[in-house]
């Protein structure tokens, strides 16, 4: 195979970016339906699989992963342990991390596995990258073909350094226009799944156009939410550290192709229990929820925690609602912190979570009960999938999910984001008025009369501890 | 013979276990209980060693965990027949060793609890309603599977198939 300037010598139609990436990994010119065994330049490992993985291994008479070095190992699905056989497991992750000498360990509270494999630079554009969890397509959002695989794959890949793929058809999604005001990229993504369905990637890439300078929060969104779609991997072209030979051929063969107008967008509501019954938020207005889940590798940025607190800053959430915020990693805690958008969300009355995965999966922090109805800004929203499944989950952007945590309905965030606060407050009130009664209201140390706070600063440090 | 257990489109893994009955919630001799604790309360119970699921569209979508497979594996289930797969499920299934094979056909010709057969060499699921025709496996995934999962491959022959 001739090389020419570092791309391989093609011949048939163009290339599709998947078909460039995995060409170039497995040395030769490939095209969709071929099966190719590339190296990898980086396997994610989790918590939560680590037992099945270690199992493999050992079966394959694998003593050591390939290469220490190019190991990524995660505590963050269900961390910090909420129960003594998941602290085990951690336990028994922890040992194994040690004992193969593998330099990079997340553990516990430093957040989701994929958010810290893009933002701390482990996703190298161009490479192929597994990981143990399915939201690994979320590597794209830098360029990389990131795909998940189950723990015996994993086991293969850390045993190896090598997986077989079969090189996916693509399809393009163009972005044109731009957003307006309360509407974010995870409308976008939203409004794409809603056109392609769950199914509709199915083993396919689904390939980025016209978003590769958007922040890389922005991209992450995009990328990873192409795994409700059925997707393989989702990519965006023309991302900032992409090598020249990084892009897909202006011949290249599609699937299908998807166009997105972002001016026209509205903001977009994922009604349970599918990810792909999206409507329009006008469609959902005045559906009661009962806790708000702000957070996950979908949106539990700095800039998702600052577009609730830009609803939330000086008010306090319904005192129906419950408000768990979660951020993706412990740099967007710290940035939060900095800013003190985190203090505003805890003013309004949020339980902020250790950053991880929290309730996204249902195994730890804000689980939810029968008949409890959630806003969610993660991305899935199956049956049971945090917690009860008596529970119904809508998926929603970081605004819709503060003015839900704010008015205890679902509603359209643009008319709050515009108003003054005497209009705002009005809009409040109206929504909480003609909220269904459900639930009780809370007592939160913050709602304290001034008075009462008094009386209890009067009585001495034991008062004081039970707040 | 075996009983056929039939199931809609987009079965995703949430279903088939549980995240909060992952093997290492509930520990590893226990997870398998809670296979369609939800979707089909009982399942576990009255599933045989041989039986097969079938099912519709887009089958195993979601989460990758494996031990969703891994709990299926442990049932007995014999083989999975359904109008396609989601990727990181037929890719599960092909490694731990459950034949995975795709038919139009199945979800419409085949009741629940019916008693069926799954032929692999013949290419039919032969069910009270009549003969599903099945797509045959890829040959790169035959081989895995003919050698009991890709953990056994890898013993014996130290490598991938050859993908060419």
């Amino acid at each position: 195979m001739n090389r020419v300037a570092g791309a391989l010598a093609t011949s048939g139609p163009g290339r599709t970016l998947a078909e460039v990436i995995l060409g170039r990994a497995s040395d030769r010119d490939v095209r969709a339906g071929d099966l190719v065994i590339v190296p990898i330049s980086r396997v994610m490992v989790h918590d939560s699989v680590i037992d099945a993985v270690m199992a493999g291994l050992h079966d394959l008479g694998k003593a050591r992963v390939w290469d220490t070095s190019k190991v990524c190992v995660f505590i963050d699905h269900a961390a910090p342990a909420p129960t003594p056989v998941v602290a085990d497991s951690h336990r028994v992750l922890r040992e194994w991390v040690r004992g193969q000498g593998i330099p990079t360990f997340y553990d516990a509270g430093e957040g989701v596995c994929h958010q810290i494999m893009v933002e701390e630079g482990y996703c190298e554009p161009g490479t192929v990258i597994v990981g143990s969890d399915s939201h690994s397509n979320s590597y794209g959002a830098a360029g990389a073909f990131g795909a998940g695989m189950g723990a015996t794959d994993i086991a293969v890949a850390l045993g190896l350094g090598r997986t077989w793929l079969r090189v996916p058809e693509s399809i393009k999604v163009s972005f044109t226009g731009k957003l307006r005001k309360g509407i974010t990229m995870k409308d976008a993504i939203m409004r794409v799944v809603r056109e392609i369905g769950t199914d509709g990637a199915r083993y396919a890439c689904v390939e980025f156009h016209g978003v590769g300078s958007l922040p890389q929060g922005d991209r992450i969104t995009l990328a990873g939410m192409t795994t409700e779609m059925g997707a393989k991997a989702g990519i965006v072209v023309g991302t900032p550290d992409a090598p020249e030979w990084l892009h897909p051929d202006r011949d290249a063969r599609y699937m299908r192709v998807v166009e997105i107008d972002l001016t026209t967008l509205e903001p977009q509501i994922a009604v349970p229990p599918r990810v792909d019954q999206v409507v329009d938020v006008s469609l959902a207005v005045g559906q009661p929820v009962d806790i708000v889940f702000l957070g996950s590798c979908t949106n539990g940025r700095l800039v998702d925690m600052q577009q609730a607190a830009r609803v939330l800053r000086g008010r306090r959430v319904a005192p129906e609602v419950r408000l768990e915020v979660v951020p993706a990693s412990r740099r967007q805690f710290d940035l939060a912190m900095q800013d003190g958008t985190m203090q505003a969300l805890s003013a309004a009355g949020a339980v902020i979570g250790s950053s991880g995965c929290g309730p996204c999966l249902g195994r730890t922090g804000g689980v939810l009960a029968g008949q409890e109805i959630c806003l969610s800004t993660a991305n899935r929203n199956y049956k049971g999938r945090m917690g009860s499944p008596e529970a119904s989950i809508y998926i929603g952007s970081p605004y819709v999910a503060a003015v839900a945590a704010l008015t205890g309905v679902i509603d359209d965030p643009r008319p709050y984001l515009e108003a003054s606060d005497a209009e705002f407050d009005a809009l409040v009130a109206r929504r909480r008025a003609e909220r269904p009664a459900r639930g009780a209201a809370s007592s939160r140390s913050g709602d304290r009369r001034p008075e009462l706070v008094l009386a209890s600063a009067r009585s001495g440090p034991a008062m004081e501890i039970d707040d | 013979m075996s009983r056929a257990w039939v199931f809609g489109d987009d079965l995703d893994t949430d279903q088939m276990v549980p995240g909060r009955y992952a093997p290492f919630m509930v520990g590893q001799d226990k997870f398998h209980l809670y296979a369609f604790c939800d979707a089909r309360p009982g399942f576990a119970k009255e599933v045989k060693p041989g039986d097969i699921l079938v099912g519709g569209e887009n089958f195993g979508c979601g989460s990758s965990r494996e031990y969703a497979v891994a709990a299926l594996k442990k049932l007995g289930i014999g083989g999975i027949v359904a109008k396609n797969f989601a990727r990181i499920f037929f890719r599960n299934c092909i490694n731990l060793g459950i034949p995975v094979l795709e038919s139009a056909d199945a979800v419409a010709l085949v009741n629940d609890g019916d008693e069926v057969t799954l032929d692999a060499v013949s290419g039919l699921l032969h069910a009270p309603a009549g003969n599903a025709t099945l797509r045959p496996l890829a040959p790169f995934a035959r081989e895995i599977l003919d050698a009991g999962g890709v953990v056994a491959y890898l013993r014996e022959h130290g490598d991938f198939p050859s993908v060419r």
